[in-house]
């Protein structure tokens, strides 16, 4: 498959730098992401990965297990576990135990459902060797702002858990923040929340994704917004994690820590419940579709030798931005961000903040059709309510004169040529 | 340094690479690249040989590369990848 205009190959060269060599290719990825079930008890609005409902062709516990085996052969020394909410697979336990026994480590993500003060103390206890790493998402500070994206209920479960965790004596748990529009206000509440439960935060960038493709026009952060975001994260990078997701900020001056590369089919990628494997966690669509590891021969065939991959490994022309004098600090920005508003993958990012992106997203283009869906088919009590209660903007009806009467059913009553 | 006996640290693992190599530390978790697959060679020999130099020597490293070498090692020391082996350690 090819979903770029053919690129020259050439001999891998021996030296340059780390990142020049990342952009090549791992033998084995560096960040692996693992969604164990699309099942999830939230609805969240913006769900990267469309998750609500399980698949009935989720791998089973012994395929996975297979999985985690041929991790360990391939030196692939710890993978990202989420969903879907990957707690609720009745195995989720069971396969923590058996990846860690086998030297995976793991940094699973939950909205903390089933993180009991039970399973909290299993997790600091010596069964995990201190090799487990607990990210819980919380998209607000406050329960305003979060529930109104993961719904209801929801901030108050992520907080428990924290407690949970915190009372059962595990230390830095990660609160996992996906930045937008309504909270980019509230970055140094995150910061007192992660200090109040000994936690670390971690900020990542919204993606137009599965359903964030949906709510993305409304939440993604306004340019002034990522200025704000950059400035914070040049304050306090150091001690707050960001998963590399923001090198598109580069382009505002000085890189932020980390590695500022697109990481999909080189360093990273994911592998979903039913065993395909995609570009990257944010690329869950067809044309990024590398293969699946029951079909195709096992995880290594496919990172190895897929097309897709190698294309992925390929040299990049840089296309549209090339001419730009920031290319070299943002290249480009994210693959997954582009195709999901339709852009070209050779061209700037949505949100190039130096606004070539809104020039971009002004033109013509077309949304691509999302290649999978596991939302619930009917909402249920967790669906978010995107409204918020407010007055009525004046602008929007200005009282010309007082109603009529409450009874005046006449279409034209009150109107006055 | 070039002196000493080192080895690679027993939590350490290392995943050859095109470039070199990854290290990863089960017991701090830091992931560290070694970028060329020289280092990989000399990291790897340390222990089976009496002091860093031989280990240099092994992996076909000519001396006047000896000094930057040892600066490499002295930065996996710092994030304990390769630990100074008991016997015949310099004060």
């Amino acid at each position: 498959m090819t979903i770029a205009p053919a690129r020259p190959t050439a001999d891998r060269p021996k030296t340059g730098t780390l990142v020049e060599q990342f952009e090549l290719g791992l033998d084995a990825p560096i960040c692996l992401t693992w969604e164990l079930t699309y099942a999830c008890n939230l609805e969240c609005a913006h769900c990267l990965s469309s998750s609500g409902r399980r698949d009935p062709r989720e791998l089973t516990t012994e395929q996975c297990e297979a999985v985690i085996d041929e991790l360990q052969r391939m030196q692939v020394f710890y993978v990202n576990i989420g969903g879907g909410e990957p707690t609720i697979r009745p195995d989720f336990w069971h396969l923590l135990q058996y990846a860690v026994d086998h030297q995976v480590g793991v940094k699973f993500s939950t909205n903390g459902v089933r993180l009991t003060p039970e399973r909290a103390a299993f997790l600091a206890s010596p069964a995990c060797n201190g090799y487990v790493d607990v990210q819980i998402s919380l998209d607000g500070a406050t329960a305003e702002v979060n529930d109104y994206v993961r719904g209801p209920r929801s901030y108050d479960t992520a907080l428990t858990a924290l407690q949970n965790l915190q009372d059962a004596g595990f230390t830095d748990a990660k609160i996992s923040v996906v930045c937008t529009r309504q909270n980019i206000s509230q970055l140094d509440d995150f910061k007192a929340l992660a200090d109040r439960f000994g936690a670390t935060l971690r900020l990542t960038r919204l993606r137009p994704s599965g359903r964030g493709a949906d709510v993305w026009d409304e939440l993604h952060p306004l340019p002034e917004q990522q200025r704000e975001l950059y400035d914070w994260l040049m304050a306090h990078g150091e001690g707050v994690l960001t998963g590399d997701s923001f090198f598109h900020l580069a382009a505002f001056g000085e890189a932020l820590p980390g590695l500022n590369l697109c990481g999909a089919g080189r360093v990273v990628c994911l592998i979903d419940p039913v065993g395909d494997v995609y570009a990257c966690p944010f690329a869950i669509h067809d044309n990024f579709l590398a293969g699946n590891l029951l079909a195709d021969g096992g995880f290594q065939r496919v990172w190895q030798d897929s097309d897709l991959f190698a294309d992925l490994r390929s040299p990049q022309t840089g296309g549209a931005c090339a001419k730009c004098s920031f290319y070299d600090t943002c290249r480009g920005g994210c693959m997954a961000a582009k195709f999901f508003t339709g852009l070209p993958l050779d061209g700037p990012d949505p949100e190039c903040v130096q606004g070539y992106g809104e020039a971009a997203l002004a033109g013509e283009r077309t949304v691509p059709a999302a290649s999978q869906d596991h939302s619930k088919a009917a909402p249920t009590r967790n669906q978010p309510v995107m409204l918020t209660i407010g007055q009525r903007p004046d602008v929007l009806a200005p009282p010309s004169a007082p109603p009529v009467s409450a009874c005046a059913e006449n279409p034209l009553a009150g109107f006055t040529p | 340094m070039l002196d000493e006996a080192w080895t690679l640290s027993p939590s350490v693992a290392l995943r050859p690479e095109p470039f070199g190599a990854l290290a990863y530390h089960f017991g701090n978790r830091k992931l560290t690249f070694l970028k060329r697959p020289e280092l990989v060679v000399a990291v790897r020999a340390l222990g089976e040989h009496p002091d860093v130099r031989s280990a240099l020597v092994a992996a076909g490293i000519p001396a006047t590369q000896h000094a930057a070498y040892a600066e490499a090692l002295a930065g996996l020391a710092r994030t304990d990848m390769i630990r100074p082996r008991g016997e015949g350690v310099a004060a």
